[in-house]
């Protein structure tokens, strides 16, 4: 992915810098160092400007993740759900904690508020893609579907 | 028995969402051309007199808002709030998913009235999918030439509940970091990028078409006098429906539980309700009358808030549903004031010694003064209302505390 390219598109755009984080992270899953850096430069700011606004927001990460990225729902509507009994479950079957990725790089699996979704908890999101009315055993086959 | 009455949820199931035909041909983009056809200041008294008060939780009259708006200013911005981070929250989904159109002619109809010539909506980062579904519909819009020269754009949020909070909201659309401003300057003076600027919900924009077709009498007709309309709530946890509802604002909170709702599932009974989002007070049975209006709630010592319907059951562990609140505050405090950084942090302590009954009535008392001076020193909404969900249960559900502080002593 040509980052520089990616940055120049959003350069002239007023407040175009989380806009350009977006548009990285959706190639990467992740937002890498040099971005960062590059994005200081491009848009004016310094580095830790930069750098505060990548990491301000949850849905932005500085840290490089998985193909897919698992994030599960603990706010209360969810928690009341069962969100625990579902976190453990994709914990077990995964073999990683929260916050870690597998070691062939193919899930992340992430703590995330609310998603929106809470007519039908509890709810992970895979990629941002809801998955409602989860249960434990439920997971395998949701995970069988990222090949 | 308790009936749904649709404004701003009309179109709902009746039109594509993605067809501006059909929008059209169910009257779309009439009242935005009535409204052009009315003089700007015409536009803001009539929205006054209709009494429409922000959907987003706050109840501030929505025409007086736009009327802080400078006539001399040269640029002014519409921005739309589609952060809708309240947990339990999903009626701005449901509206603009349903019907996208709405809430941009809306928008534009707030741009009439401010003279403004371009518009943001920020949806939460959470909604990808929506975000394609809308700049899909401004792109219908702008090929057709519905919205003039009004351009609408779309910004995509991070997944930072305080920017639900307008001036933090303006800071993201900025590119920094989402932190809230002092105020004053309000946006209606100096908002994004330092121009008059209105922020309303993505409700509040929903009800301007039928308010400009029907007059502000019609509007000021329907419901609780002081806070007139229709609302959405979105209804979740132990109750029977879990979908959004669209209510005149002088049904109970009764009706829309057991009425729409269909009750508490599996011949429960009904503990607790937690109304307006994760920031809401929980109320107990006693006050299941309450009208869902702004005042009617406010009068009853809880809230509004955004909506959201958290229904719980007898089963339920108040407690540990707190421990779980407190965590989510302390998670989003944004860490620019004291008060919400060290305040959030501490409750959060507090309501896990408590929550393993490990607490003393002293620590509960801690957690009781702390939660009084944060609702009166945090510089925004969200370290103002982060106590509320606390305060609320010790007062109304004080057994299930003493239960915990009984496991500490024995």
């Amino acid at each position: 992915m040509d980052i520089g390219a990616v940055l120049a598109k959003y350069r002239d755009k007023p407040g175009g810098l989380i806009e350009a984080y977006h548009a990285i992270q959706k190639e990467l899953n992740y937002i890498p160092r040099e971005a960062v850096l590059e994005a200081a430069r491009v848009f004016g700011v310094s580095e830790a400007q930069a750098y505060g606004v990548a990491t301000f927001y949850s849905y932005l990460s500085v840290e490089k993740r998985g193909k897919y990225i698992i994030r599960m729902c603990e706010s209360a509507p969810c928690h009341v759900a069962g969100a625990d009994e579902v976190l453990k479950a994709l914990e077990d079957t995964l073999g990683i904690k929260v916050g870690q990725t597998t070691p062939d790089g193919k899930f992340t699996l992430e703590l995330t508020e609310c998603v929106g979704q809470c007519q039908e908890t509890p709810v992970i999101t895979i990629n941002s893609v809801p998955y409602p009315n989860m249960s434990p055993d439920k997971i395998a086959s949701v995970l069988a579907q990222c090949t | 028995m308790a009936q749904e009455y649709r404004i701003v949820l009309a179109n709902a199931g009746k039109i594509d969402p993605a067809s501006l035909d059909d929008y059209l041909n169910a009257g779309g983009y009439k009242s935005l051309e009535k409204a052009r056809a009315m003089a700007p200041k015409e536009v803001i008294e009539l929205v006054r007199n209709s009494k429409l008060r922000g959907r987003g939780g706050a109840g501030f009259n929505a025409g007086m808002k736009w009327g802080f708006v400078p006539e001399s200013a040269p640029v002014t911005y519409v921005v739309c709030n589609l952060d809708e981070g309240e947990p339990g929250t999903y009626k701005d989904r449901t509206i603009v998913e349903n019907d996208p159109h709405l809430l941009l002619e809306g928008m534009a109809i707030c741009a009439h009235a401010i003279r403004s010539k371009q518009g943001y909506i920020y949806c939460r980062g959470e909604y990808p999918y929506v975000v394609e579904h809308l700049n899909r519909a401004i792109a219908q819009a702008k090929q057709r030439g519905v919205l003039g020269d009004f351009d609408i754009e779309v910004r995509m949020g991070g997944g930072a509940y305080v920017c639900g909070e307008e001036t933090a909201l303006i800071e993201s659309i900025e590119g920094h970091r989402g932190e809230p401003r002092f105020k004053p300057p309000f946006p209606g003076v100096a908002g994004l990028w330092g121009k008059p600027t209105v922020v309303n919900n993505v409700e509040t924009f929903a009800n301007l078409p039928a308010i400009i077709k029907n007059g502000a009498e019609w509007f000021a007709s329907i419901g609780s006098p002081s806070y007139p309309g229709t609302k959405v709530f979105t209804l979740t946890g132990d109750v029977v429906n879990r979908r959004a509802f669209e209510v005149p604002t002088n049904t109970t909170i009764r009706e829309l539980i057991f009425d729409l709702g269909g009750g508490i599932p599996n011949g429960k009974r009904f503990k607790a309700v937690q109304i307006g989002g994760t920031s809401g007070a929980f109320i107990p049975e006693h006050l299941l009358d309450t009208p869902l209006d702004f005042d009617s709630m406010r009068n009853a010592g809880v809230t509004l808030g955004t909506g959201a319907v958290f229904v719980m059951d007898e089963t339920r562990d108040i407690v540990d549903v707190v421990t779980r609140i407190a965590k989510f505050f302390e998670h989003e405090s944004c860490g620019k004031c004291n008060p919400c950084r060290e305040g959030t942090f501490r409750s959060y302590e507090l309501m896990k010694k408590i929550n393993a009954g490990q607490a003393t009535p002293d620590d509960v008392q801690k957690l009781t003064t702390l939660s009084k001076v944060m609702t009166k020193a945090c510089l925004c909404g969200l370290g103002q209302a982060a106590p509320t969900p606390i305060l609320t249960t010790l007062e109304h559900f004080r057994d299930d505390y003493q239960r915990r502080l009984l496991a500490a002593i024995s």
